[in-house]
């Protein structure tokens, strides 16, 4: 390969972000000032350089979190450093919602208007920000405002994430020489990346700023890495939370996201709100590890006939059996193989996946070094949604702190098992959570998803044997280690075995993460989360999922109870719509996440998802006769997307609109 | 003479395509069976030099026991596997996903476009006047060649000939996501500024006229291009000793543009830059 540079020339603080991660460079070839004798001998970079593609999209992070945004001259600079070709990586910078390749301000302020913050009220916080601080998108005061897709926190809805860029808190503490940063493909060597280190005290507002500074070493005055959430959130704390995020009010606990917190029976989150979820001694206290050792005794064979025994069942949308999965990616000769955390969960109305990270860590930093044994991975890549900071901080004390103690790293418990974990933050792309997308996005790659056959568990991350799990599927494995398969599988029903949770929101009064038994049913669920009278529909299983009626109440929440009734249980979401909601806008906001989310691959999505859209719209105040021809074509082409779409985001990206007409007569 | 390379023997795997027995060679698409079997069905993003990415959506099928369908250039067939090539729901997505090419993109100079749209009786039209199109302005930045992408069906071929699978320049990639993809260079800057080297392997490959020889494009727009009238001669580069093939393409006793045989062993239809465009100066009489 032959790769072309521009001529632009990074700032020296892009050029810092850049060596913040990669180290200095070692040789003119790699960007350095000087050129000296021996780099006009030798050329280096090449295949070494190239194999480290994995870091494109760490480097783009360190550029776009330090300044804001990403100009041609930082972006040539960490191709120089990569050997990746510029259009390349400008494919992969433009492919993310979070990146910027034109100035913005420093600050930015996403707003989220999907589903349950809508039918909380963020179309009225839009009109208070635009009054405020004019409209969205354009820059004023070194601020910019923007609507956003779901943030995942919907039990707070509605809600809203400020990020200052600037140098990170933990500056200069933590050196990374090149030598340290391994490939991500030979195993031997681990990656810390993220830099997240905590260094506040405890209790403090750990989406913050780093309060204590130790090691610091750049000016006082200079602008520091800040994130923000606000939720519920009003158009006054917004602007207030924006001029100074490093100020704004501590986030509530994620306990306080769980009703049901400290009620003796759950299981899964049985630790949410009970441990400190800095503290590993905390965690072990509280049955912590116990399955670890549970698993060393069965052996890697025996950890996947438990799980298989248990019934486990995938919690990430698509139901596959995890002993399945597991079994046959321990099965593959090709060695190197890898576990991968799917914890991008951006689908609408899921947030499941944030408060079990936020709440109890440790459980799946320790679920995936048991799913990790099973397979017979010796590396683990944690994939966490980028809009996710306070659950980043948490999870990286928590490898960190499992490493320091000898249950991550290269001989854990003294039981010759080598494991470690590193998270990966994604950067505002729903379509990675699509299992092949999201080893696209983790390669340095655009997030596309690769057509099937081969599966990922014969070629998966990096074309190895990759097993490719839900955090929620991924801590249900603990309760069948502790308690053992059988008594795990008389939990549910006799195809939808154990606990499941499910996020609520929406219009009830007890929003948040509820953790009942598969078979449970709707009716159950909605009264212990205090729907009200005036349901107009329930959306179940997000935005891909499917609406019902209120006077469905007796659907059972199980996989194939939900099927049995025509709908899906998806990820677990149950989002409620009372009669103050105006329907046909939802459906078009759901056509409009699809639209803007769709990576654009394949015709049937990429046009698709714009005529469904345009449909929608022009239907939004008609019925009848008015909107026949529109459902009528609306129906063909999703028929046609459902069918020919390469992968589930096209699949799906009519379903709940199709629900809503057929179930619903939303158009009638 | 159409060269066939040997390659080693295949074992031969047995399905049923639209009824029929079939035996094809292991590691055969779907496409290569219906093609020996004489089954015209259409194809965008496929290419013969290329491995396609199955991003169109044109030549779907219906694999018997699968949720959703399969695209035929890019399934490999399977010993037992049953396919329907022409079932009804298969028809439908390809009349749709004409529909949604033709409502967004010019397809006036994609090859048999116009008439696939006729066949599965594709109504571009019924999307309304304010569908959104693409509503690109041609790239002209070098004299060269002429990138229009509003005739662009983001088929990825040009990527992948530019890039890992051919020239190895990587000058171009897809940047921005669904209905706003782009084939763009970097920062989208002009073709000059960016990693080409105009071997035009790009424009080979385009199967919409996306990409085209500034002279075709300029004849286009007066007008005067005329490919009925137009010549092919097939014959060997003079430039350096590797001896591309070259297919002369010839109106009115002016070399108009230059392609290059897909069956060739050795060049695979690809040329350099002095091969591809440099055919001025025979014409300088
Ligand atoms: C467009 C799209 C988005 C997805 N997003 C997620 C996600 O955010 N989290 C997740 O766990 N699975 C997601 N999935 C499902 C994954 O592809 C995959 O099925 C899952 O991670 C497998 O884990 P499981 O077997 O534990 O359920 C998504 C699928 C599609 C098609
Ligand atoms: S269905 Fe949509 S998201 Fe999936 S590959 Fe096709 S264009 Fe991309
Ligand atoms: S320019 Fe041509 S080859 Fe490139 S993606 Fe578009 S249609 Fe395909
Ligand atoms: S096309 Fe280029 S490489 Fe091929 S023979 Fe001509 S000059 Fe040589
Ligand atoms: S956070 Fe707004 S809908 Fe989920
Ligand atoms: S030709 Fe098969 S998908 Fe395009």
């Amino acid at each position: 390969m032959d790769l072309h540079f521009g001529d632009s020339k990074p700032t020296d603080e892009e050029r810092a972000a850049v060596d913040s991660l990669l180290g200095p460079p070692t040789s003119a070839w790699e960007g350095a000032e000087d050129r000296t004798d021996a780099d006009l001998r030798w050329a280096r970079g090449g295949r070494e350089a190239r194999e480290r593609r994995d870091l494109l999209l760490p480097g783009l992070h360190a550029i776009n979190d330090r300044i804001g945004w990403i100009s041609e001259g930082a972006l040539d600079y960490l191709c120089r450093r990569l050997t990746v070709p510029p259009a390349e990586a400008y494919g992969v910078a433009t492919f993310y919602a979070m990146f910027a390749v034109k100035p913005r301000p420093a600050k930015v302020l996403h707003v989220c208007t999907d589903l349950a913050c809508a039918s909380k009220g963020s179309a009225a916080l839009c009109a208070g920000l635009e009054e405020r601080l004019g409209a969205a998108g354009s820059a004023a005061g070194g601020l910019v405002w923007q609507p956003s897709p779901c943030l995942g926190l919907c039990e707070r809805a509605p809600a809203a994430l400020v990020i200052q860029a600037g140098v990170p808190s933990d500056e200069g503490s933590v050196p990374l020489p090149l030598a340290s940063t391994g490939s991500g493909r030979d195993g031997a060597t681990q990656v810390q990346l993220g830099g997240a280190r905590p260094s506040w005290p405890a209790g403090a507002n750990p989406a913050g700023p780093a309060r204590t500074g130790n090691g610091v070493s750049a000016e006082p005055a200079a602008r520091r890495y800040t994130t923000a959430v606000i939720a519920p959130a009003t158009a006054e704390a917004l602007v207030l939370a924006a001029a100074e995020p490093a100020a704004a009010p501590a986030e509530p606990a994620a306990s306080l996201a769980v009703p049901q917190a400290g009620q003796p029976g759950l299981s899964l989150l049985a630790r949410v709100g009970v441990v400190d979820p800095y503290s590993l001694d905390d965690y072990r206290a509280h049955d912590g590890y116990r399955a670890l050792r549970r698993a060393f005794d069965l052996g890697p064979a025996g950890v996947i006939r438990e799980v298989t025994d248990a019934g486990l069942v995938g919690r990430g949308g698509a139901a596959f059996p995890t002993g399945r999965k597991w079994q046959a990616t321990a099965s593959q000769p090709v060695r190197q193989h890898y576990l991968v955390c799917n914890a991008d969960e951006s689908e609408p109305g899921t947030f499941k996946d944030r408060v079990v990270m936020e709440g109890d860590p440790y459980a799946l930093i320790e679920s995936m070094t048991i799913a990790g044994y099973a397979v017979g991975a010796d590396r683990g890549y944690l994939y966490l949604r980028g809009e996710y900071p306070r659950a980043l901080r948490l999870l990286q004390n928590a490898i960190d702190q499992a490493r320091a103690r000898g249950l991550l790293g290269d001989d854990i418990l003294g039981q010759g098992y080598a494991f470690d974990i590193e998270i990966r933050r994604g950067a505002g792309a729903y379509i990675c959570g699509e299992e092949t997308a999201l080893f696209n996005s983790i390669e340095g790659y655009r997030g596309e998803p690769r057509s099937k056959p081969p599966f990922p568990v014969e070629s998966g991350l990096f074309g190895k044997p990759t097993a490719e799990n839900n955090v929620e599927t991924l801590i249900n494995v603990l309760p069948i280690l502790n308690q053992g398969a059988a008594a795990y599988a008389a939990i549910g029903t006799g195809q939808s075995t154990g606990p499941k949770l499910f996020c609520v929101s929406g219009n009830v009064g007890k929003p948040g993460i509820y953790e009942l038994p598969f078979g449970a049913t709707l009716g159950e669920l909605l009264e212990l989360a205090q729907a009200p009278d005036t349901m107009r529909a329930i959306l179940l299983g997000g935005a891909a999922g499917g609406f019902v009626r209120p006077d469905e109440l007796d659907i059972p929440l199980t996989f194939e109870g939900t099927r049995a009734a025509g709908t899906t249980l998806g990820s677990g979401v149950v989002l409620v719509l009372d009669d103050t909601v105006p329907l046909p806008r939802m459906l078009v906001r759901i056509a409009e996440f699809f639209r803007d989310e769709s990576c654009g691959q394949c015709v049937p999505c990429r046009v698709g998802t714009v005529r469904q859209e345009e449909a929608l719209h022009r239907i939004v105040d008609r019925t009848g006769a008015d909107a026949a021809q529109d459902i009528a074509l609306l129906r063909e082409v999703g028929a046609a997307m459902k069918d020919a779409s390469i992968c589930g985001l096209g699949q799906t990206a009519w379903s709940a609109v199709e629900s809503a007409i057929d179930r619903l007569g939303a158009y009638k | 003479m159409t060269v066939i390379p040997l390659r080693l023997p295949r074992r031969l795997l047995e399905f049923t395509l639209d009824g029929q027995e079939t035996r094809v060679p292991e590691g055969s698409t779907i496409l290569d069976a219906c093609r020996a079997a004489g089954k015209d069905i259409p194809t965008l993003c496929e290419g013969d030099t290329l491995t396609p990415k199955n991003a169109c959506r044109v030549c779907v099928v219906e694999v018997e026991g699968a949720r959703v369908l399969a695209p035929a250039c890019s399934r490999k067939a399977e010993a037992g596997m049953t396919v329907l090539t022409d079932s009804p729901r298969a028809r439908h997505s390809r009349k749709i996903v004409l529909e949604l090419l033709a409502s967004s993109t010019d397809l006036s100079t994609t090859p048999r476009a116009a008439e696939w749209i006729k066949e599965y009786k594709a109504k571009p039209d019924r999307f309304g006047p304010d569908a959104a199109r693409l509503d690109e302005e041609p790239k002209i930045d070098n004299d060269l060649y002429v990138r229009d992408y509003d005739k662009c069906i983001q088929c990825y071929k040009c990527v992948d000939a530019c890039g890992e699978q051919w020239q190895n320049s990587f000058a171009i990639s897809v940047a921005g996501r669904g209905f706003d993809a782009r084939i763009s260079t970097e920062h989208d800057g002009p073709l000059t500024d960016s990693a080409c080297v105009y071997c035009g392997n790009c424009i080979e490959v385009c199967p919409t006229g996306a990409l085209s020889f500034k002279s075709e494009f300029d004849m286009r727009e007066a007008g005067t291009w005329n490919e009925e009238i137009q010549t092919e001669t097939t014959t060997i580069c003079a430039y350096c000793g590797v001896g591309c093939n070259l297919t002369l393409h010839v109106q009115e006793n002016e070399i108009v543009k230059v392609t290059s045989p897909h069956d060739n062993p050795v060049t695979h239809g690809n040329l350099c830059i002095k091969g591809r465009f440099g055919f001025q100066h025979v014409q300088e009489r």
